[in-house]
């Protein structure tokens, strides 16, 4: 190693970033965006009262504020800490979640009119507390950004996180069903009247080991192979971890009676490996283990019931949802059928917001938020939040390709297609396009663990998006004070991901 | 409240979202234009990336400062990096700034380092050596715009 003969003429510590003139932060784009979606919520909110109330009460605007001044603080530290990340994330998610505080409050109204009690304050019920859980994940989202200052840092904890993810998702499976079940679903841990559901942080963790191993092994997984069929299969013994993973999330679904949890960490697991190696032949031997693995399941809960059965149910509730036995059924499809009817009522414009009546559809704060909403702002309105949706992804992919590191690609590229993927399994779900399952819609459900999972997510995208946007920092360089990293050289494995 | 006005808030509600939605776009289209500069990931050929730069004159005669280290063959060629005041490592370590997979890449092959506005290249080291345009790079050497930086099968450049 030689000494470095240049003076060193920065302090060019990582994260550590100046502005470089003819650079374009962005920054001010995200200010405007993001007024501009509180007016929105702020609108939504109005719309609410005139239609619930007759009259606009004078604190309808306390909840968009207070969402604004929160959503302006994360602002302020992404200014700070990553002034180069991209500019629409934020926007999109704090209108997404700015609308599905809105709503949650809109519920509590329609209930306390109801009960004939006055209005809900502006922290009671399931929209304030949403209000605090908001709160909650945007300091966490603050605090990851603030503390991982770079994103290949958390490479070196890889298989720690590996760990913890798996056992977060396996501590519901193991806990008796009292302290776990809701629902028929094992996915919670309760304490008392607090629940959380570690699945959500546990799909992070699980990205982050996936991708620091594929880093690894891609050589060998997308080399070595055999041709059969015109496609190319991967040896024998390269299939490990597949398998791992792929009975990993098979027990998930048997012991937590969980398709869409289990769905999802399959998924990441092989989208992530396709990325890694380029292959389609891991789609195809991912999506038959898993379809495979999903119709054997629903024989078995045919032939032997036992833990299999709920899953049978919800297959049989997916099949036919109008029919009289599974409708009448306790657990059957009166839910979903409510759900379609409430998007059947809502059309193409919906009922405006406040007009509809979502209080018929079970479940309508969490799971059926999306039919809920749909009703009141129909097909227009719910087309617009998924096309939000779709760009959030596809700005999370466009982090992904400009990113100069492959663990980096990898890790935006899981995180990034983990949330479309959820929002499909469960948007699929409601409007039965495939069994429903128990999954939360990102930003929009009721419910602290998701929400904080998912703005951790968004926040670790936005820290990626500015590694990828930003000049270049300085690598680790052979005279980087302080402790060495680990392994400098992957053992031989190439470290490009994406050709360009 | 009258119906009329509860009716072009319900609409009105519909048609900002959707304004909001197609303002996003724009911001995210702007980005992408503004990006053949900067971040372009796309692979450009070697003529069209000179045109663009040719079509700034303003900008490269103001202080011929070095902007950007854009790989012209090898791999990775396309790639851009809008440089800071930060030094570039170059090499086949994960951790590097420009991680190449070249098989006549060192783990840690050279770096190129900024001092008072003017890029040094430096070797660190590496097996098969760095070259800047035909010569073996020693020491410390100032690298003029333009002037390739070969390591492996990859070719590097400065551009304004």
């Amino acid at each position: 190693m030689t000494a470095p003969a240049v003076p060193a003429s920065s302090p060019a510590s990582t994260g550590e970033l100046s502005r470089i003139p003819g650079l374009k932060t962005r920054r001010n784009a995200e200010l405007g965006l993001l007024a501009f979606a509180m007016a929105l919520v702020a609108m939504f909110a109005w719309t609410v009262e005139a239609n619930q109330f007759g009259t606009v009460s004078g604190t309808f605007w306390v909840p968009p504020v207070l969402l604004s001044i929160l959503f302006l603080g994360l602002h302020a530290v992404v200014r700070m800490t990553a002034p180069y990340a991209d500019p629409v994330l934020i926007p999109a998610v704090a209108l997404i979640n700015g609308i599905g505080v809105a709503f949650l409050r809109r519920l509590d109204i329609a209930r306390a009119i109801a009960n004939k009690e006055p209005a809900p304050g502006v922290f009671a019920g399931t929209g304030g507390r949403q209000l605090a859980w908001t709160l909650g994940a945007l300091i966490l989202a603050a605090v990851l950004l603030l503390v991982v200052r770079d994103h290949k840092a958390v490479s070196r904890y890889a298989y720690t996180l590996g760990l913890v993810g798996i056992v977060l998702v396996m501590i519901p499976a193991v806990l008796p069903g009292s302290l776990s079940e809701v629902n028929g679903a094992k996915l919670w841990i309760k304490f008392g009247s607090f629940s959380i559901q570690p699945g959500e942080f546990a799909k992070l963790a699980l990205v982050s080991f996936f991708a620091y191993y594929l880093v690894r092994k891609r050589e060998v997984l997308s080399l070595a192979s055999h041709r059969f069929l015109g496609l190319d299969f991967p040896r024998g013994r390269d299939l490990g971890p597949v398998v791992t993973v792929w009975l990993l999330s098979l027990l998930v679904l048997v012991f937590e009676k969980d398709l869409g949890t289990a769905l999802m960490y399959f998924g990441l697991f092989v989208v992530t490996l396709y990325v890694a190696t380029e292959r389609s032949s891991w789609l195809i031997i991912g999506l038959l283990l898993f379809f495979g693995g999903v119709y054997v399941a629903y024989l078995l809960g045919e032939a032997v019931g036992g833990p299999f059965a709920n899953f049978y149910d919800r297959a049989q509730v997916w099949l036919d949802p109008f029919a009289t036995a599974n409708y009448e059924r306790v657990g059957g499809s009166y839910q979903l059928v409510q759900g379609l009817f409430g998007l059947g009522t809502g059309g193409l414009f919906g009922s405006g917001p406040g007009g509809g009546s979502p209080g018929f559809i079970p479940e309508v704060r969490t799971d059926f938020i999306f039919a809920g909403l749909g009703e009141e702002i129909g097909l227009f309105g719910l087309s617009a939040l998924l096309v939000m949706y779709l760009l959030i992804v596809e700005r999370g992919l466009r982090a992904a390709l400009a990113v100069r590191d492959s663990f980096g690609k990898l890790v935006a590229g899981g995180l990034a297609f983990t949330l479309g993927l959820q929002v499909f399994v469960i948007l699929g779900g409601i409007t039965g396009l495939i069994p429903l399952t128990g999954q939360t819609t990102p930003f929009l459900s009721a419910g602290g663990s998701s929400l904080m999972a998912n703005w951790l997510l968004v926040a670790m995208l936005l820290r990626i998006s500015n590694a990828a946007r930003g000049p270049a920092a300085s690598g680790a360089g052979p005279d980087r004070p302080g402790p060495k990293k680990a392994p400098t050289q992957l053992h031989g494995a190439m470290t490009e991901v994406i050709k360009p | 409240m009258p119906e009329f006005v509860l009716t072009v808030a319900r609409f009105g509600f519909l048609i900002l979202l959707w304004i909001f939605v197609f303002t996003v776009v724009g911001v995210i289209r702007r980005d992408l234009f503004a990006g053949v500069r900067s971040k372009s990931i796309v692979a450009s050929p070697r003529g069209v990336g000179g045109a663009i730069l040719q079509g700034r004159p303003a900008k490269a005669k103001r202080g011929k400062a070095a902007r950007q280290l854009v790989v012209t063959a090898g791999q990775l060629a396309g790639t851009r990096i809008t440089l800071g005041e930060a030094p570039i490592t170059i090499g086949r370590a994960e951790d590097s700034t420009l991680v190449i997979t070249d098989d006549f890449a060192s783990a840690r092959h050279a770096r190129i380092v900024p001092r008072d506005g003017q890029w040094f290249v430096e070797d660190l080291g590496s097996t098969n050596g760095t070259y800047l345009d035909r010569g073996k790079v020693s020491g410390p050497t100032p690298v003029p715009l333009g002037v390739p930086i070969r390591i492996g099968r990859t070719s590097l450049e400065l551009r304004p």
